[in-house]
């Protein structure tokens, strides 16, 4: 029997660059294929190909051994091709029936909507795979994990049998990936094809039949799960060797730093984002708040950084009292501070490096004399921090916005850790970023703490989380889960308190190797 | 173009933008504006790009020339009853009515080449300067161009889109000319700071209202700059109406005459015709402090990552509310600028019917100077030259003055949608970050 899907020598060319260079994948049927890849491998480029969102310049696609012309998404899902991106594409306020009929609904004479039908075919999916949908429930009152499975239901209802998931697991707690796997596991069962797309490397590891690597835009490698390890993974991802947990030397945490009591944060709709937490961050400690997005994370970074106003509360900063103080007051008590979103709050990307490097010096002597900004002083200091952080530019005068995601963040980790700081806050620091980028962020940050800054790390990724941190923070719903030690946090016990389920043992709120008095 | 492709061209080449997806081009969109097109330190970025940077405005004005010589013929009966005789016949009319017009453009612009030549050779003054008479002219027309064109571009440059530059034009008019009036016995020397002095306090007074409303509420400086426009021009009319405050009282709808003390000097006194004066001086001085204060001062640096980045301006510590305030004040002094020069060079004094249409030419020239300094003059020369040589034009080629309204009017749509240029010329796109965003801070 042909394989379901086998793509043959797939080259994409864009304006100066090779996307995809005749790339070679097959898809057995009933099978998981892994696509690993770092950002920009040319994972997104390749399955949009598939998809018709793209048209190949070279290669031919099969689709169970005839030769499949696809133009547009349409030919795609005639084929059973489906996909589900890496953001939803749903009404929030429409039910999961209406959703999934959305774009071929069933009718009844003059044009009447039949939710029934469809609702009962909804059901039936549902129930064959396991994925526990009510037809009826409105999108916006599901968590992520199942209006994931929505999207899933809406493939299936399009009769496709080739799944493309693409980052699936990106916005899942680690509970909902383990659903979002058996789900996989009871598809590939019933004949249904996946192609898993990712780059955490445990997660291709665990549910792929095969796994293939794309580094730019090419297939380095093409593996089984049995015959590869993650280090061997990531190698091939990154062209290179990789640590891939920071090594972390033992330290004793010296006094608090960052201080904060009983603060209560309004979000943007209105409701407390954060909700009455306390806790302190001690220099020479990383504290890593885990936590699936969206539970008060964000809005408590930006009141500890000055971007925000808190409701009620104190935060200290090394004793200065910072509440509600601006964010140039924040910054020279000594806080550091690399944002969650890059590009809009933390670089101004038409500005040469140079300029995006004094951000937060400009006004100071030696940039600053009077009012006089100094060329040599702002030269030279971009052209140390380039050199001594290592980015890669063509020059300190090339505008940021032409840097990758990568070298952006190395920009900002340069501007912000090479002064003196006592608090080091940073929000998502590797997001979007290649495995290189990462481990030397990380490296970064291990750094401040050794020197005995206090670091406060928010992250999405568990995994970052566990291996930067020295104490876990959860959040859930704008509170505080729990406060545990890394050494003894597992990752289940990490997922139950994400999902709102209070731990056993009481929140330790300072670091469990403070020496008693 | 998918993000994943552009991020991977990223890889390949750090010359290519890594991320074209629209939330990033929404959320930070303004580009340097060629600051380092006059920092003389900084030899790296390619010149090909400031060249390219310059592309679209010429082309531009090419183009608008084309399509007015189109207009010239369309609307001349000679060339109709020249085709009527036969097509060639016609072509050649055409060419004719063409020709003559914009020589007589460009003499009213920059004086006729063969006198000049002529006088130089003489080595005669009066006559030199008889020649360049048309030359001056320019220069004069260009001088409150450039003041008015500096507002709105330090508008942009901070992030605001300054619609008021007539209003605050206005506003400063009447202060200038108060204190031009009002004060008696002075010497020059302090009466003519003052009275400029005064314009440029005027005009930045009126220009912070929507400033501070902006910065205090958020609300939007467009609508509130326009609303202050229409407040300050029957503010003027109450001042200037017959038996208003400060009409002449003999019964005319103009200020009183301005103290010779308050005079800006011409710049060839003997020639009573040459109206060129020390305002144009003046202009360029101000220009060159304007660039400074942009691009070389920790103020400059504040008020342009506001205008890039707001966002990431609050990250940095800056006091974005007050930014505002400062931006459109330095705005409206510059603005303010523009009436003063008028009154205390040229007109000396103020008639109500003031109507100069500054305010809103001033924007164009800021489109077209790309929000530069150096940009806007050279903008403001030619909107100079297009309104001295119009003039010529109509009195000489008797083509009718408004064909440099539809001139202006062409450049102005074509710089402000390049595309239309860019698909004409087939000229490629600069990468995101070397190309300027000239509509930023429109929305």
């Amino acid at each position: 029997m042909p394989p379901v899907l086998e793509l043959k020598g797939i080259t994409k060319r864009f304006p100066g660059v090779l996307a995809n260079d005749s790339i070679d994948l097959t898809l057995e049927e009933g099978q998981v294929v892994g696509l690993l890849g770092e950002n920009g491998a040319g994972k997104s480029t390749l399955m949009n190909i598939l998809y018709g969102l793209y048209n190949q310049d070279e290669g031919e696609i099969f689709v169970r051994g005839e030769r499949a012309h696809i133009e547009e998404p349409n030919d795609a899902i005639a084929l059973g091709i489906g996909m589900v991106h890496q953001h939803f594409m749903l009404v929030p306020v429409l039910t999961v029936t209406e959703n999934v009929m959305l774009g071929m609904e069933s009718t009844r004479r003059f044009g009447f909507l039949n939710r029934q039908v469809a609702a009962r075919r909804i059901r039936d999916i549902s129930d064959r795979y396991g994925l526990g949908v009510d037809p009826e429930a409105v999108i916006e009152d599901l968590p992520l994990g199942i209006q994931q499975r929505v999207e899933i239901i809406k493939l299936l209802y399009r009769s496709a049998d080739i799944l493309i998931l693409d980052e699936p697991t990106a916005v899942l707690t680690p509970q909902e990936v383990s659903g979002l796997f058996e789900i996989i596991r009871s598809l590939v069962a019933q004949g249904k094809s996946v192609i898993f797309i990712s780059h955490k490397l445990r997660e291709v590891l665990e549910i792929s039949n095969n796994i293939v690597v794309l580094r730019r835009g090419r297939v380095v490698g093409s593996t089984t799960p049995e015959e590869s390890n993650e280090r061997d993974l990531a190698a091939m991802m990154v062209g290179r060797d990789v640590i891939l947990s920071v090594p972390k030397a033992a330290r004793e945490p010296e006094q608090p730093v960052l201080r904060v009591e009983n603060l209560y944060v309004r979000g943007d709709q209105d409701r407390m984002a954060v909700d009455g937490v306390t806790f302190e961050v001690w220099g020479g400690e990383i504290v890593g708040v885990a936590g699936v997005q969206g539970n008060g994370q964000t809005e408590l970074v930006e009141v500890l950084t000055g971007l925000r106003k808190s409701d009620a509360g104190r935060v200290t900063v090394d004793g200065v009292d910072v509440t509600n103080a601006p964010p140039r007051k924040i910054t020279e008590a000594g806080t550091a501070h690399i944002p969650e979103d890059r590009q809009r709050d933390g670089l101004v990307l038409a500005y040469p490096i140079m300029q995006n490097l004094i951000l937060n010096t400009y006004y100071q002597p030696p940039i600053a004399k009077g009012i006089r900004i100094q060329e040599e002083p702002m030269r030279e200091r971009a052209e140390r921090l380039v050199n001594e952080y290592d980015v890669r530019t063509p020059s300190i005068f090339t505008p940021v916005g032409n840097l990758s995601g990568g070298n952006q963040q190395k920009v900002i980790v340069a501007r912000e850790l090479s002064n003196p700081v006592k608090l080091t806050i940073a929000a998502q620091p590797t997001r979007g970023l290649d495995v290189g980028s990462i481990e030397y962020i990380h490296t970064e940050l291990v750094r401040k703490r050794d020197e005995g800054a206090a670091v406060f790390v928010v992250s999405a990724e568990l995994d970052e989380v566990l291996s930067l941190a020295d104490r876990i923070l959860v959040m859930f719903e704008g509170r505080i889960m729990g406060i545990v030690p890394a050494k003894t946090a597992t990752k289940e016990a990490l997922g139950l308190m994400m999902a709102g389920i209070k731990s056993e043992g009481e929140a330790t709120n300072k670091p469990d190797t403070r020496r008693e008095a | 173009m998918n993000k994943e492709a552009h991020e991977t061209d990223a890889r390949a080449s750090t010359e290519v933008p890594s991320d074209h997806d629209d939330a990033a081009s929404d959320r930070n969109t303004g580009t340097e504006p060629t600051p380092r097109a006059l920092t003389v330190h900084e030899p790296k970025p390619g010149c090909r790009s400031r060249l390219r940077t310059l592309l679209v405005p010429l082309l531009a004005i090419v183009t608008a020339l084309i399509i007015g010589a189109l207009v010239i013929v369309f609307t001349d009966t000679s060339v109709y009853a020249a085709f009527e005789e036969g097509f060639l016949q016609g072509i050649v009319q055409a060419l004719v009515v063409i020709i003559r017009a914009y020589s007589a453009f460009y003499v009213g612009a920059f004086g006729d080449p063969g006198q000049i030549l002529g006088a130089l050779l003489s080595g005669d003054t009066t006559r030199i300067i008889r020649a360049v008479y048309p030359l001056t002219e320019t220069l004069r027309t260009a001088t409150p161009y450039i003041f008015a064109g500096l507002a709105v571009a330090v508008g942009f440059q901070g992030g605001l889109f300054n619609i008021g530059a007539e209003g605050q034009y206005f506003i400063a008019g009447l202060t200038t000319v108060f204190v031009g009036y009002a004060l008696t016995g002075l010497p020059a020397l302090i009466h003519l700071p003052l009275a400029l002095l005064a314009g440029i306090v005027g005009g930045a007074l009126w220009a912070a209202i929507p400033g501070y409303l902006k910065g205090k509420t958020g609300a939007h400086e467009v609508i509130n700059t326009i609303m202050l426009n229409y407040i300050a021009f029957r503010f003027a009319e109450y001042m200037l109406d017959v038996g208003g405050p400060m009409a002449r009282g003999d019964g005319r709808p103009v200020s009183p005459e301005i103290q010779p003390s308050a005079y800006l000097p011409r710049l060839f006194p003997g020639q009573i015709q040459v109206r060129l004066n020390a305002g144009f001086l003046l202009a360029l001085l101000v220009a060159w402090g304007v660039w400074w204060l942009l691009f070389k001062t920790t103020i400059g640096y504040e008020i342009r990552t506001v205008g890039h980045n707001p966002r990431a301006a609050k990250y940095a510590g800056i006091n974005v509310a007050r930014n505002y305030v400062i931006t459109m004040a330095i705005s409206g002094g510059l603005a303010g600028l523009a009436a003063s020069t008028d009154i205390l060079g040229v007109l000396r004094f103020m008639p109500n019917a003031f109507h100069s249409g500054y305010g809103f030419d001033a924007i164009a020239l800021a489109l077209l100077g790309k929000s530069h300094p150096l940009g806007v003059v050279l903008a403001s020369l030619l909107f100079g030259a297009l309104r001295a040589g119009a003039r010529n034009m109509q009195g000489i080629a008797r083509v009718p003055i408004d064909i440099t309204s539809i001139l202006q009017g062409l450049i102005i749509v074509f710089i402000a949608a390049p595309e239309i240029i860019r698909l004409i010329y087939r000229v490629r796109q600069l990468p995101k970050g070397e190309e300027i965003d000239l509509t930023h801070g429109w929305g």
